[in-house]
């Protein structure tokens, strides 16, 4: 497939998503570059979730109001976008309690997409994970299971991976372990889209960062150069 | 002896419970759907080896070549065409409409085939036995029970071994997330109601050699799928095996002791294991 390098990997325009009966987005617009890391930030309930869910189809929406690599994907189901190569990590880690650890990584690749990822390349980012294939994988600590989450969206080979809330309700120290982990993924080419509250961690892994407040985009920059008021004031929405 | 003979027997009838209830237990496993029609396709599936016996002349054990893929292609059609709209939060509309499907297959086998009782012609099969002291054991049932546990083995290895098994678990585990893992819920439904009506149809082909047959059977076929699920505990394939025999030796016991008592003990030992373990013997932890 032909691919312009100037082109966006991922282009939302106008998106206008509803969570229920109420409205979660308003007129949303952003890009993800090829390769890029870029971190979403904001506040509970600006909406970073159902942006998420809106990308990978778990929310429908008028076609063109999502592209993925200049095809709209707005109205397609969450396993045709999947099979383009979008993967979600959802927010609370949601494995499937029936399967085993390694089923649930292998769940993944049933997709079939070809590239670096396989169950030995996901057992060499989190060793333990292969200590505990066979274990259920409710028997997991926290920090395992997202660990798990983790591997199997990578196990599709995505070239566009969502990562909702990684860091939630974790230890520092297991935070820590998994935000290390990230570059080896990011190296790889993949354009990375990472959604956190925590805005420090955010900002150390992403080149670009947009903050979401109230389902509108409140600030849009680069993760190096924006500053602490400007994210506060975009955060918070006070002066 | 008699005793014995109807504990034997009991527990062979009980691998033909098993198989009633089998497609029965993996579709309200994968995508807890009741479905009222089941004995209902357990008729169809003896009406349709019935055809098929008379059209090609073959013994009813070679029509399952023809009866099992057509069984699966009908359910795959009727899961993509119609239960799949039924299904949701609510869990009313499934089986509102496969109580109208039980009602519409009921109907169409009496326009098509009349009420008269009709009966395969499995040949020697039927009749021949083998001898057990001073017992006999008929070859037709044993078959049933050997059939039943391969059944149950094979729908076990591809439920826990395969990709296909795992598929209809993680649908079963949470719909959403597995549509993010490429799975159509649509097609993994289609393909388990598949899976149950290839199932069917050989407990049909069973049911259609072993004793005769007309349109107004399903529902007692039905319950005595209900009662072996339910008894061996809900999402428990083996159990369910358990739950037939254990359904089978209380009809035969009962009707050792009063002809008339077969049917009623069923339903009463069914009611006492209910009573005392309301999740069955053997529930599924999850």
């Amino acid at each position: 497939m032909p691919n312009n390098s100037s082109e966006p990997i991922l282009k939302v325009s106008g998106l206008n998503s509803h969570y229920g009966d109420f409205q979660a987005l308003y007129d949303l617009d952003m890009s993800v570059e090829e390769g890029e890391a870029l971190a979403i930030i904001g506040a509970n309930g600006a909406g970073k979730s159902t942006l998420m869910r809106s990308v990978c189809g778990l929310i429908s929406n008028d076609a063109a109001q999502v592209q993925y690599r200049g095809q709209n994907i707005g109205h397609l189901r969450a396993d045709q976008v999947a099979k383009l190569g979008i993967a979600l990590v959802p927010e609370g880690r949601q494995l499937f309690p029936s399967l085993s650890v390694e089923e649930n990584l292998l769940i993944g690749g049933q997709i079939g997409r070809e590239g670096v990822w396989s169950l030995q390349r996901v057992f060499e980012l989190f060793p333990i994970l292969e200590e505990r294939r066979n274990v259920p994988s409710t028997a997991l600590s926290g920090g395992q299971q997202q660990m798990v989450a983790i591997g199997r969206a990578l196990m599709s080979n995505p070239d566009l991976l969502l990562m909702d809330e990684i860091s939630l309700g974790l230890a520092s120290v297991i935070i820590k372990t998994i935000y290390d982990a990230l570059p080896g993924i990011i190296d790889e080419g993949m354009s990375v889209v990472i959604v956190e509250q925590d805005i420090t961690k955010a900002l150390s892994v992403s080149s670009r960062v947009y903050c979401l407040q109230e389902g509108r985009v409140s600030l849009e920059g680069q993760s190096s150069t924006v500053s602490r008021d400007e994210i506060s004031r975009a955060y918070f929405g006070v002066e | 002896m008699d005793w014995i003979n109807a504990i034997i027997q009991g527990t062979l009838l009980g691998g033909l419970y098993a198989l009633f209830a089998a497609g029965l237990s993996l579709i309200f496993g994968v995508m807890r759907l009741v479905n009222i029609a089941h004995g209902d396709l357990i008729v169809l599936g003896a009406y349709l080896g019935l055809s098929t016996t008379l059209v090609l002349g073959v013994h009813p054990l070679t029509a399952l070549l023809i009866v099992v893929p057509l069984m699966a292609a009908i359910g795959y059609v009727l899961q993509r065409g119609i239960l799949n709209q039924t299904l949701g939060t609510d869990i009313l509309p499934p089986l509102l409409v496969t109580f109208g499907l039980s009602v519409i297959i009921q109907n169409s086998l009496l326009e098509v085939y009349t009420a008269d009782p009709q009966k395969m012609d499995a040949g020697v099969l039927e009749t021949a036995s083998l001898p057990l002291g001073d017992l006999s054991i008929g070859v037709l049932p044993l078959l049933t029970f050997v059939i039943a546990i391969v059944v149950i083995g094979g729908l076990q290895f591809i439920f826990y071994k395969t990709a296909l098994g795992r598929a209809f678990r993680a649908v079963s585990d949470n719909q959403d997330i597995a549509q993010l893992m490429g799975l159509n819920r649509r097609h993994i439904y289609g393909l388990a109601m598949a899976l149950a009506l290839a199932v069917t149809a050989i407990a049909a082909i069973l049911l259609g050699i072993r004793t005769s047959f007309d349109p107004s059977i399903g529902g007692g076929r039905l319950i005595f799928g209900f009662e072996a699920v339910i008894i061996g505990g809900l999402g428990n394939l083996w159990g369910t095996l358990v739950g037939g025999v254990i359904l089978g030796v209380a009809q035969t016991i009962g009707a050792n002791i009063n002809p008339g008592w077969q049917l009623l003990s069923g339903h009463i030992v069914f009611l006492i294991i209910v009573a005392i373990r309301p999740n069955g013997l053997f529930p599924k932890v999850n």
